[in-house]
């Protein structure tokens, strides 16, 4: 049975985007298919993340409006064989986005892959809530801040009450993934804890990723870190949310202060 | 141990980003601007070019593939059609043939 997960966050600039790509990619290593499908109409970047921004042809409205059928607007990924994306259109806006048109295409795309994972923009408007109008289950992407927390905690609630699966008066399984910890802040005691904000938002966690160069790498490169830099610690906690997500019980990472032979020198002789 | 695998390493990931955006914005503003609306050429391209098409052979719209590379030098459109095949064709005349003598039978 195909499952339909929703990324998403409120607030913008927390790693929606990375986490699609990076889950996304991670699922689909596993031999699972998955389609990514990017909801942020007019301002598009996941085709970018993907490396796939000089391939797209169709877009989702493009298949909404039936300009094109879905097979055409797909884009195969080169790396990965079972793993595909969905452009969002750059040059429509979001009221292009109808409600039956998002959920034939999603219906559609359930017959054909495992995981339809739908990439949310930030906000709360429109596209926000086609993203996860059919949503199955939620990845909740979170930055152990204020701001980030409390927005949460609004998607949250929207996703309790405005989703198909609530109106049906299903409960939505959520996960909070924490993104951009900093290990050596939250020894130092400045960053929010990750209890805190489990406590605060009440959500279980599927896994916390440290903020990490090779994040910022993989975009440059155009893949997802899980498939650009796979033996990062950022990969690894991208791979180990996805085998949570297939259903596998293990033990969340916390990641810790990993410093060098050359960093613990300069230390050394700079104290 | 940066430095050693700042030796090791074949190519920083910075300039790669950049010629990436150059070549995509190049496209996106040529499309935003409306001074030559790529995107709807594109479109255009391919809908007189299928209707050439069908105007000889019906053609499933599902057995029509079309694949985009934008560079920066130029961009490479390719329309795949699957033609039906010869034996299918034969199959029908066949069968034409048939009902063509049952009828005169």
């Amino acid at each position: 049975m195909a499952k339909v997960l929703v990324v998403t966050s409120g607030k913008g600039g927390v790693g929606k985007t990375t986490t699609t790509a990076a889950l996304g990619a991670a699922l689909a290593k596993t031999g699972q298919s998955v389609v990514l499908v990017d909801f942020d109409v007019g301002l598009r970047n996941l085709d970018l993340i993907m490396g796939a921004e000089r391939r797209v042809v169709f877009d989702l409205i493009n298949v909404i409006q039936g300009d094109a059928n879905l097979a055409q607007a797909l884009i195969k990924d080169k790396r990965i064989e079972t793993l595909s994306l969905l452009p969002a259109s750059q040059t429509r806006d979001k009221d292009a986005l109808t409600a039956e048109g998002v959920a034939k295409v999603v219906s559609e795309l359930r017959k054909k892959f495992d995981w339809v994972i739908c990439d949310s923009p930030a906000g709360i408007e429109r596209g926000a809530q086609m993203a996860m109008h059919h949503a199955d289950m939620a990845v909740i992407v979170t930055n152990p801040e204020v701001s980030s927390v409390r927005d949460s905690d609004r998607i949250i609630g929207m996703l309790d009450s405005t989703t198909e699966k609530a109106r049906a008066g299903e409960k939505m399984p959520k996960h909070l993934l924490l993104t951009r910890y900093d290990p050596q802040r939250a020894a130092s005691g400045d960053m929010l804890g990750t209890d805190d904000v489990l406590e605060i938002l009440s959500i279980p966690l599927l896994g916390i990723v440290p903020e990490s160069p090779d994040v910022l790498k993989a975009s440059n490169l155009g893949a997802p870190v899980t498939i650009a830099e796979p033996s990062s610690a950022a990969a690894g906690a991208y791979m180990e949310a996805a085998r949570r997500l297939m259903g596998e019980d293990i033990k969340v990472t916390i990641p810790t202060e990993r410093r060098g032979m050359l960093d613990w020198l300069f230390k050394w002789r700079a104290a | 141990m940066s430095f050693l695998s700042n030796l090791f390493n074949k190519r920083s990931s910075a300039p790669i980003a950049r010629d990436r955006l150059q070549i995509l914005l190049a496209h996106e503003r040529m499309s935003v601007d409306g001074s030559g609306n790529q995107d709807d050429l594109l479109a255009k391209l391919h809908r007189e070019i299928m209707e050439v098409i069908k105007r000889h052979i019906s053609v499933d719209q599902d057995k029509v593939q079309i694949k985009m590379d934008r560079g920066a030098q130029c961009s490479v459109l390719e329309i795949d059609v699957e033609v039906p095949g010869l034996t299918d064709r034969l199959a029908k005349k066949d069968d034409k043939d048939k009902d063509d003598k049952d009828k005169k039978d």
